[in-house]
C-alpha cells in the first residue's frame, strides 16, 4: 500500500524484505526504538535513547511538541493562568536547566517554550513524525513490536512498522474522568469538565460551583473567586492547603532541605503542621472541614490564594454534592445551592487504547496497569511506559530517569544478555510496588509517588544494572 | 570511551534542589559565522582570574571564521559578569551549564585552566557534544604544589584565601610583546576564596552525561600546569594530550594562539561523534 508521500518525506528505510501482517506489508525498522508521544516524557525518551546510541522513531498525533503543555493541542488541559506547582529546580530536566532568569513558578507558556528549546537544542525533531497517531501496538516474536500508525483523524491508509522496542509516553492528563451524579442529566445549568476550561471569560459574572480539590480544582476556585459573581467550592474532605512560599522560599525547596538532612517523616509533619498553623492558620473557622489525615499523606495542594479568597468571602467552601435537580444542587449537608455553571475538576484517567490491557498487567480491565517503577511491565523487556506518575514534585525529572533506565536496560540486553535477564526477574518481582510513604486515598492516586522514594528506587535499579 | 560499565550517576540531588544557585547576570561574548554551516557552537570557559575577554582577543573571531559559532562566558565575579562574593565552584558550574543551555544547539565546552575543572563538573549536568580541556587545572594538592614551585610569592597568599598573583612568565611565552603582556595582566581579576579552596580540595567531578569525547591540550613549557599534570588529565579521559611547546599557560593570548585553536577545530571536524 503506497503511503510514502503522506508525510512529505521518505519512508523509514526497510532493512529486510517485508514480512506481512493481515496481508499488509510490515516495514522492519531493525534496532530502532519507537516512542509514542512527543510531550515531556516522549521528548526526554527520544533524547536519552539517541544519547545511548539507539535509532528512534517518535510518533506524535499533534503537529507540535510539548503534549499537554502545548495549549494549541486539543488534548491539552492547560488554561490561560496555569503555572507550575513545583518550583524550577524540581521541574526542569536534570541535564537541561530552565533559564535562571525565569520565575520560581513559570507559566505554562514558558514551559512550552522550554520543550521547544529542548527539542531544537538536541535536534530531536528529525526523529519525530508529527500528525501521526498510533492505532495498534502488538507484540511479535523475539520481543519485538508491530506498531500501526495513521494520520491523525483517521485519514489515509494505516501502515505498520516493526520495532525492537517501544516506549509509551502518551500522557495521562487528557481523558477526563467525570463522576456520576443522580439527576445530572436534568440539571438545566451548564456543566463542563476542567479540561474544557481555557479562559476566565468562561466564568465571568456567573454563579459557579467548582467540584474537586486537586490543584486544578483549587486554581479554578480562585479564578472563579476573581471572575464569577459567586463561587462555591465542593470538596470531599478537608485538605492541607500548602502555600507556595514558606519562610521566604518556595515551599518544596524548604521541604527538600529537610529531606536532604534526613529529618524523619513524623518530625517533618509536625514542623509542617506548625508552620501552616502559624501562617495559614486554622481553616475550620472558615467552614472548611478539618483534614482527616496528616500532611504528606495526600497529593500536595500548593495554592496560596485559595485560603485568601475564602477569607475574603469570595469562595464558599461546601461539602460533596448529593444530587442535582433541574434548578440546583443538593449538598450532603442538606444545603441547596443554585449554580449556573458546574465545573468538574475531577481529574483524568490514563488510557492506552492501542495496547492490549493484558500486556500492561491490567488483566481485569480496571485501567490500572501493574508495572515495576510504574514503567516496566513484567514479561515484556522491550516495552516501557514513561511519565505515568503523579509525583509530589515535578514529573519531568522522574520521566528523564525512567527513560535513562529503559535505554540502559535495552543496551544491556544487547551487550550482556545474562545481566538483562536478572533485570527482567527484578521487574517481575517488583511489579505493583508503590513509592509513596502512606497515601490516604489510594483508590484515586494509585500512581502517586514521593519523588525521593521513587528516585531512590530508580537509583538502586541503575546501580544494579551497572553491577555495582 | 564506550562500554557497558560506567561510573555511578547520582540522581538524588537534594542539596541542589533545595538550595538552587542564585542567578547572577552573565557576560557572554560571541562571534558567529555569517553563514550557518551546521557546526556545533563552542562555549569557551575562562579560568580563575580571567574573563570572556581572554577569548575575545583572538579565538572567538578565528573559530567563527572557520564556521563555528563561538561564545565565551565570564564566570560570576569575573570580567563583565555580576560581582558575586562567596561564589563557589557549584555556582561557576551553574553559570556554564546555564550559558550552554541557552545556545541554540548542543554545544562543545572548552575550558581553560581552572575553567577546565568547571567544565568537567558542568559535563555532569549538561550533555555536551564534546569537551576540550586547555591547559587544565583540575585541582587537588598537586596543583598547589606545582604553583608553589613555579611562583612561591604569588601563590602562598592564595592558600590562605588571598588573591593568586600570576607571574608574566607563567602565563605567556617569551615572544609575546611586553605591552600586550602588561595589558593582559592588568585585566586579571580573582576567583572567590571559597572557589579557590574548593579547587585545592579537588573533589572529583561526577561522571559526564552521555559520554562526550574529550580532548586535552597544553604546553610542556606551561609553568602553571606541569607536563605530568597534562598527561594525568588526558589519561582520565583515555587519551594523550596534544602539546604545543614553547607556549605559556594562556595559550589563547600567546603569540602563537592560532596553532592550538586550529588543532582543536580540526579535532572537532574529524571527531566522528559520541561512541
Amino acid at each position: 500500500m503506497p503511503s510514502s508521500t503522506e508525510h512529505g518525506r521518505p519512508d523509514p528505510e526497510t532493512t529486510t524484505p517485508a514480512p506481512s501482517r493481515d496481508g499488509r506489508p510490515v516495514s522492519d525498522r531493525g534496532d530502532t526504538v519507537c516512542v509514542i508521544g512527543a510531550g515531556a516524557s516522549g521528548l526526554t525518551a527520544v533524547k536519552n535513547l539517541t544519547e545511548h546510541g539507539f535509532g528512534v522513531d517518535c510518533y506524535e498525533r499533534e503537529t507540535g511538541v510539548g503534549g499537554a503543555w502545548n495549549w494549541r493541542h486539543d488534548r491539552s488541559p492547560v488554561y490561560a493562568s496555569t503555572h507550575l506547582i513545583s518550583s524550577r529546580p524540581f521541574t526542569q530536566f536534570p541535564d537541561f536547566p530552565m533559564p535562571d532568569s525565569w520565575p520560581d513558578y513559570p507559566h505554562h507558556g514558558q514551559v512550552l517554550s522550554y520543550f521547544e528549546r529542548y527539542a531544537d537544542h538536541f535536534d530531536l525533531r528529525r526523529h519525530i513524525w508529527f500528525g501521526t497517531e498510533v492505532v495498534r501496538v502488538e507484540p511479535v516474536d523475539g520481543d519485538r513490536w508491530d506498531v500501526t500508525t495513521r494520520s491523525t483523524g483517521g485519514y489515509g491508509p494505516e501502515r505498520t512498522s516493526r520495532y525492537a522496542a517501544v516506549l509509551v509516553a502518551n500522557g495521562h492528563n487528557w481523558s477526563p474522568k467525570l463522576p456520576r451524579y443522580e439527576g445530572l442529566e436534568e440539571f438545566r445549568g451548564e456543566v463542563m469538565h476542567a479540561s474544557s476550561y481555557k479562559d476566565p471569560a468562561q466564568l465571568r459574572g456567573k454563579r459557579v460551583l467548582v467540584v474537586g480539590a486537586g490543584n486544578t480544582g483549587c486554581d479554578l476556585a480562585v479564578e472563579a473567586a476573581q471572575q464569577a459573581s459567586r463561587c462555591w467550592h465542593s470538596t470531599r474532605r478537608g485538605y492541607w492547603y500548602a502555600p507556595k512560599y514558606v519562610l521566604g522560599r518556595p515551599a518544596d525547596q524548604v521541604n527538600d532541605a529537610l529531606l536532604s538532612w534526613r529529618v524523619p517523616l513524623r518530625l517533618r509533619q509536625w514542623l509542617y503542621h506548625r508552620t501552616l498553623r502559624l501562617t495559614v492558620g486554622d481553616l475550620t473557622r472558615f467552614g472548611l472541614p478539618k483534614p482527616d489525615h496528616r500532611v504528606y499523606e495526600t497529593h500536595p495542594i500548593a495554592n496560596s490564594q485559595l485560603v485568601y479568597y475564602v477569607g475574603h468571602g469570595e469562595i464558599t467552601p461546601v461539602p460533596e454534592v448529593a444530587r442535582f435537580h433541574p434548578g440546583g444542587v443538593s449538598l450532603t449537608d442538606g444545603r441547596e445551592i443554585d449554580p449556573e455553571l458546574v465545573v468538574f475538576a475531577t481529574g483524568y484517567l490514563p488510557r492506552f487504547e492501542f495496547l492490549d490491557p493484558q500486556i500492561l498487567g491490567d488483566a481485569d480491565g480496571s485501567g490500572r496497569p501493574r508495572l515495576w517503577l510504574h514503567a516496566f511491565p513484567p514479561g515484556h523487556p522491550t516495552l516501557a511506559v514513561a511519565g505515568l506518575l503523579q509525583p509530589d514534585s515535578g514529573l519531568f525529572t522522574l520521566a528523564h530517569w525512567q527513560t535513562v533506565l529503559f535505554a540502559r536496560s535495552l543496551r544491556l540486553r544487547r551487550d550482556r544478555p545474562q545481566r538483562a535477564a536478572a533485570f527482567a526477574s527484578r521487574v517481575a518481582a517488583g511489579a505493583g510496588e508503590r513509592y509513596a510513604g502512606r497515601v490516604k486515598d489510594s483508590s484515586r492516586h494509585w500512581f502517586e509517588v514521593g519523588h525521593v522514594d521513587y528516585l531512590r528506587a530508580v537509583q538502586r535499579a541503575l546501580d544494579d544494572l551497572e553491577g555495582k | 570511551m564506550s562500554g557497558t560499565t560506567e561510573e555511578r550517576v547520582r540522581i538524588l540531588r537534594g542539596r541542589e534542589w533545595a538550595h538552587p544557585v542564585r542567578a547572577a547576570r552573565r557576560e557572554v561574548l560571541s562571534a558567529v559565522p555569517e553563514l550557518d554551516e551546521g557546526c556545533p557552537p563552542l562555549l569557551f570557559v575562562p579560568g580563575f582570574g580571567h574573563g570572556a575577554w581572554a577569548f575575545a582577543e583572538h579565538w572567538l573571531e578565528h573559530a567563527a571564521s572557520r564556521g563555528f559559532p563561538a561564545y565565551a562566558v565570564s564566570l560570576r565575579g569575573h570580567g563583565g559578569s555580576e560581582p558575586a562574593p562567596g561564589a563557589t565552584l557549584r555556582a561557576y558550574t551553574h553559570d556554564v551549564v546555564q550559558a550552554a543551555a541557552e545556545l541554540p544547539r548542543q554545544a562543545v565546552l572548552v575550558g581553560h585552566g581552572a575553567g577546565a575543572l568547571v567544565v568537567s563538573h558542568a559535563l555532569a549536568r549538561y550533555p555536551a557534544r564534546a569537551a576540550v580541556l586547555v591547559a587544565p587545572v583540575l585541582g587537588g594538592p598537586a596543583t598547589a604544589l606545582a604553583a608553589l614551585r613555579a611562583n612561591p610569592v604569588g601563590t602562598l597568599p592564595a592558600l590562605f584565601g588571598g588573591a593568586l598573583r600570576l607571574h608574566r612568565r607563567q602565563l605567556f611565552g617569551r615572544e609575546l610583546p611586553d605591552a600586550d603582556a602588561r595589558r593582559h595582566l592588568a585585566r586579571l581579576g580573582r576567583a572567590d576564596r571559597r572557589a579557590q579552596w574548593q579547587l585545592l580540595a579537588g573533589r572529583p567531578a561526577e561522571p559526564a552525561v552521555g559520554h562526550p569525547p574529550v580532548l586535552v591540550l597544553g604546553s610542556p613549557d606551561d609553568r602553571v600546569v606541569p607536563p605530568a599534570a597534562l598527561t594525568r588529565a588526558a589519561g582520565r579521559y583515555g587519551a594523550a594530550p596534544l602539546l604545543f611547546p614553547g607556549m605559556g599557560h594562556d595559550l589563547m593570548l600567546d603569540t602563537r594562539w592560532q596553532e592550538p585553536l586550529d588543532a582543536l577545530l580540526d579535532w572537532l571536524v574529524k571527531e566522528p561523534g559520541r561512541r
